[in-house]
């Protein structure tokens, strides 16, 4: 079923990303984590449908925020970061996906590693451990190109500083800040090690990012010891190398 | 119709004519997996037919391949949405495994390394709908698209072809997979676009 949301709010991201906040009349409510389908449709009737992680936290008031990362060659991203306008109409279907989710009833350590716009869903997840004062402790560990390509940054600053959770850690793989401490690269084995809730505490693990980067990221989780039962990942894009 | 998107005309192409629907053409191979990849070394692999209770068949890596295996060239239909035609895969038959399982099961469970299950009627299993796949566009399967080896059945939806298969398990009553009990179709036929529950 198809339900047609109001585009109620924009806000660039990053040179390149827009959130687009949604009002949905008959939105059923989601989990932190799902992710809904997004279509357009030409005036002949031709369509196009992609799915978006959901960005907010669940709410009552049928607000859907999406953040969309616009790809150079994309059908349907460019036009969600560049032409939709306050007031369109779009139709949305979900939400949907029941196991890349977290829900307030849970108290264990919470693990999330993010690449790129891979930190969508898991944004969603930290809204909603604030919106609904869980104390279940976080930690974030966010690979990014390049400071210019952090989402939510100022967002993820306050809540780190003033709720304490996440604990923050940035990677950049390009370029980094000014006198910061690590060179760029991928994450590795060890970053990981040390940035990651020691697997003694048995925290769920969320990692959501290319294709690439999930492979790499849940194998140095699985390599520190956790689990493959606490290990949920969400994977976008291609694989690397060979087709 | 739906609501007509303002200004937006989208990207059409030939191979649209080809294409379940509400699918979009990729050249690229995206990967859906719900957790980490196993990898499962070739010696300790193994492939069994069972009926809940008892193994009824059982292969071990060498004994697999040394079955018939055929070249597969199919198109591919993932429910996030992307397709890609013309695939080229080379697998075992689901009719060469089961030539010899006398069985009146209904219903079959694939079972996987790393705990991933997904369920299908049998007779989608049979009559050259199905194949135990091992190597991908000339080359062995990799560990993220499901290698050693991935049932193949391109008629539904991909995640019915579950990765790093193990086995078969044969059932009388049907028996949701993981998916499917995360709100996923139960049959997920892309052609009639079963996507999610109720469709």
């Amino acid at each position: 079923m198809w339900r047609i949301g109001t585009v109620v709010d924009l806000r660039d991201e990053t040179a390149t990303a827009r959130t687009i906040t949604l009002q949905v009349p008959d939105w059923p409510g989601h989990l932190a984590g799902q992710h809904v389908d997004v279509r357009l449709t030409a005036a002949d009737g031709y369509s196009a449908a992609r799915s978006y992680s959901i960005a907010s936290a669940p709410n009552t008031e049928g607000r859907v925020e999406i953040t969309v990362e616009g790809l150079p060659n994309g059908e349907v991203s460019p036009y969600l970061t560049q032409q939709v306008a306050s007031g369109d109409r779009l139709e949305l279907r979900g939400p949907l996906g029941g196991w890349f989710v977290w829900r307030t009833e849970q108290t264990e350590p919470i693990q999330l590693i993010a690449g790129g716009s891979g930190i969508v869903p898991l944004m969603a997840m930290i809204r909603s451990r604030a919106a609904s004062g869980s104390s279940a402790p976080f930690r974030l560990l966010y690979s990014v190109r390049e400071p210019g390509a952090v989402f939510y940054r100022d967002e993820l600053r306050k809540r780190s500083e003033n709720e304490h959770s996440p604990t923050l850690t940035y990677a950049y793989t390009r370029i980094t800040p000014k006198d910061w401490p690590r060179p760029p690269g991928r994450i590795g084995a060890s970053l990981v090690a040390e940035a990651a809730w020691p697997s003694q505490l048995v925290p769920t693990c969320y990692v959501c990012g290319p294709t690439p980067f999930v492979e790499s990221a849940a194998g140095f989780l699985s390599a520190c010891g956790n689990g493959q039962d606490k290990i949920r990942t969400e994977r976008f894009g291609p694989t690397g190398g060979r087709k | 119709m739906g609501t007509i998107s303002r200004g937006f005309s989208g990207r059409r192409t030939a191979a649209d004519a080809k294409l379940p629907p509400g699918q979009y053409l990729t050249n690229d191979f995206p990967v859906l997996s719900a957790g980490p990849t196993p990898h499962v070394a070739l010696d300790k692999w193994e492939f069994t037919i069972d009926d809940g209770t008892n193994v009824i068949k059982r292969w071990n890596w060498k004994a697999f391949r040394d079955l018939p295996a055929e070249t597969i060239t199919v198109d591919i239909h993932c429910v996030t949405r992307w397709s890609k035609l013309g695939t080229v895969w080379e697998g075992v038959s689901l009719d060469t495994l089961f030539a010899d399982v006398k069985t009146d099961a209904e219903f079959a469970l694939a079972r996987s390394y790393g705990d991933y299950t997904t369920n299908l009627p049998l007779q989608d299993l049979m009559d050259k709908q199905a194949w135990i796949a091992f190597r991908f566009d000339d080359d062995d399967l990799a560990p993220e698209h499901g290698g050693p080896a991935r049932l193949l059945v391109p008629h539904l939806y991909l995640w019915k072809s579950a990765k790093w298969v193990r086995g078969i398990t044969l059932m009388h009553e049907d028996h949701p997979g993981f998916w499917e009990t995360l709100g996923y179709n139960n049959y997920g036929d892309p052609w009639r676009e079963q996507r999610y529950q109720g469709d």
